[in-house]
């Protein structure tokens, strides 16, 4: 019993993470048509800054919020510096973001060097807590809460708020909304800044349970394009809902059979894909 | 084409291992075989318009299928290579049919997640991978008594079967087949409503490329006599890419240029710097910002017009 409670409290914390990472994803694929390939570079980096943070002496809520702006920042250069030279052409703009990623995985490993870097969480989050008999992790109900609270301000940011107006009116059709004055510049910036925000948030948040270690692109990068895969490429609901089937999947997946782990991940991709290939609560344009 | 010159370099490549060293011979084989890897994505990414970034699945299958036929069943090599090339092949069939219910970068997005599936299969499932430690302990074949652990002979023997490949390509793009496939890339619509199949004409391209991907995994592993999950990478599909794109997609030598290209710098800079991949992204990002149709087309645009073509 204690078994299954605790993997089931790791799965809903894993697909928080998924969560923040593949909700930012599927923000910049939604509006850009871009697949975003530094996304796992920029998870990863969160956590190395968060990690960095919290060595130099930052409380543990400082320096996730420190990752997460920095990480926006760095999307914005990314956005302003290089993809802009590249408008017009999707397949282009994929290919530098995956050279960037190259670049900045490498990077991480010349700053912060090969060894994973634990990152502890606050101390009143440390322990489990004991209810009923059993324990329950803290920390992973905590990650749980940030990221629930974080998907229900996003859907407050698209569905109340005129930015998300804008977003969703340059989703629908971009030529239109620049017509009655919606400025395209700015809205790409902001929502790659956004979705940059969301990955470096993620991996800030994911550090305690994760550490930052090389290669946590390459493992997480995966995940998110199977989560937006699964819940309909630009579909908000959709990707919060496949998180946390992949983050169920992958859990117990890992836990029961852990040689197979991998394919048990491919097997609702496949399934979806089979029967409704815009994906769980994809729309018909993906 | 220039017929001759086609000969001459012909020759030049078949006369190597009389010009030089044993480490040059070696290195001739991996370029090689890395020419015939990005040919075979060349299928798919420069006359089928599909970019996939998982094509080390199918290198990385191959290899390892053929390792663990060999070490595991203990078969011999004359029955291994054709289960291998079938078997990868198969599993390109399944893909294939995967990656396209989905088009443009959704199909990117699907060969990416499918191949990290492989790749993480070759670490985890270690019972048949032997994970980190990869496969090892593996040999080359001796067809008609050649014994190919020889470095010239196992030069000849990649050197024929890139020809063959070559071959084989430039008739199939020439071929009504070819036609129809950029058809597809160009006009899919169009080409729909004349009748044609699309999606089973991309299918077969598909295949096809998983198919000569298979041959380049078996030549690898024949190579290397080793093989380590590193190979499915997204590393190693980001290197055949960048050859493809940065040579020229959809031009017969383009890729082929672009290997050699991708398979030096790897080598030399290798040995002034440590940071391949730092190199690699950033290749990557200036051939997409500065090249984005690749040498061999510029190189042609150059010399046909006497200036670089349309920005």
């Amino acid at each position: 019993m204690q078994f299954w409670l605790t993997q089931t409290f790791n799965s809903l914390a894993l697909g928080g993470l998924l969560l923040l990472l593949s909700s930012g994803f599927a923000l910049i694929f939604g509006l850009m048509r871009i697949a975003n390939l530094t996304h796992g570079a920029l998870f990863m980096i969160g956590a190395y800054v968060a990690a960095s943070a919290a060595r130099a002496g930052w409380g543990f809520a400082a320096a996730v919020v420190l990752a997460a702006l920095a990480t926006a920042l760095l999307g914005g250069l990314i956005e302003r510096l290089i993809l802009r030279r590249l408008t017009g052409n999707a397949q282009a703009q994929v290919l530098a973001t995956l050279g960037l990623s190259f670049i900045a995985a490498d990077m991480c490993l010349v700053l912060w060097g090969g060894d994973p870097i634990p990152i502890a969480p606050p101390g009143w989050l440390a322990g489990p807590v004991d209810w009923f008999g059993f324990s329950f992790p803290s920390y992973r109900i905590a990650v749980i809460g940030v990221s629930v609270v974080a998907a229900a301000l996003l859907y407050v940011l698209m569905e109340r708020t005129r930015l998300g107006a804008r977003i969703r009116a340059g989703v629908d059709d971009m030529p239109m909304a620049r017509a009655v004055g919606i400025r395209a510049s700015a809205l790409f910036t902001s929502v790659f800044c956004l979705g940059a925000l969301l990955a470096g948030l993620g991996g800030a948040v994911g550090g305690p349970m994760l550490s930052a270690y090389p290669g946590l692109d390459a493992d997480m990068l995966p995940l998110a394009l199977i989560v937006v895969i699964l819940g309909g490429v630009g579909s908000l609901m959709g990707t919060f809902l496949a998180s946390f089937i992949i983050g169920f999947l992958y859990t117990f997946g890992t836990a029961l059979v852990p040689d197979l782990a991998y394919v048990i991940l491919f097997l609702p991709m496949i399934v979806v894909l089979a029967f409704r290939p815009s994906g769980l609560m994809g729309g018909a344009r993906a | 084409m220039n017929k001759l010159a086609l000969l001459l370099l012909l020759a030049a490549l078949a006369l190597l291992p009389a010009l030089v060293g044993e480490y040059y011979v070696n290195l001739g084989s991996q370029i090689l075989i890395a020419v015939i890897f990005a040919a075979s994505l060349n299928l798919l990414v420069g006359y089928a318009g599909l970019t996939s970034l998982g094509h080390a699945a199918y290198l990385g299958l191959s290899a390892y299928i053929a390792g663990w036929l060999a070490l595991r069943m203990g078969m011999s090599h004359a029955f291994a290579a054709p289960i291998t090339l079938l078997a990868t092949t198969a599993i390109g069939g399944v893909f294939g049919w995967i990656a396209l219910r989905a088009s443009g970068l959704s199909f990117l997005m699907l060969t990416l997640a499918l191949s990290q599936v492989v790749w993480g299969l070759a670490y985890r499932w270690t019972s048949v991978t032997n994970g980190d430690n990869g496969l090892s302990g593996l040999t080359r074949p001796a067809p008609f008594g050649i014994d190919l652990e020889n470095s010239n002979a196992y030069y000849w023997f990649v050197l024929l079967i890139t020809v063959a490949v070559m071959g084989v390509i430039g008739r199939l793009v020439h071929s009504p087949f070819g036609a129809s496939l950029r058809g597809t890339k160009d006009q899919a619509r169009r080409m729909s409503s004349m009748g044609y199949n699309v999606w089973g004409i991309r299918w077969c391209a598909f295949v096809g490329a998983s198919f000569l991907g298979a041959v380049a995994g078996l030549l690898y592993v024949y190579f290397h006599k080793y093989v380590h999950p590193s190979v499915l990478s997204v590393t190693s599909s980001a290197e055949v890419l960048l050859s493809v794109i940065a040579g020229g997609a959809g031009t017969l030598a383009g890729p082929a240029v672009g290997a050699v290209l991708v398979v030096l710098l790897k080598n030399y800079a290798s040995g002034y710097i440590e940071r391949w991949n730092m190199l690699l992204g950033a290749v990557f990002v200036f051939i997409v910002l500065v090249m984005p149709h690749g040498i061999v087309p510029g190189v042609r645009g150059l010399l046909t017009r006497g200036k670089e073509g349309k920005r």
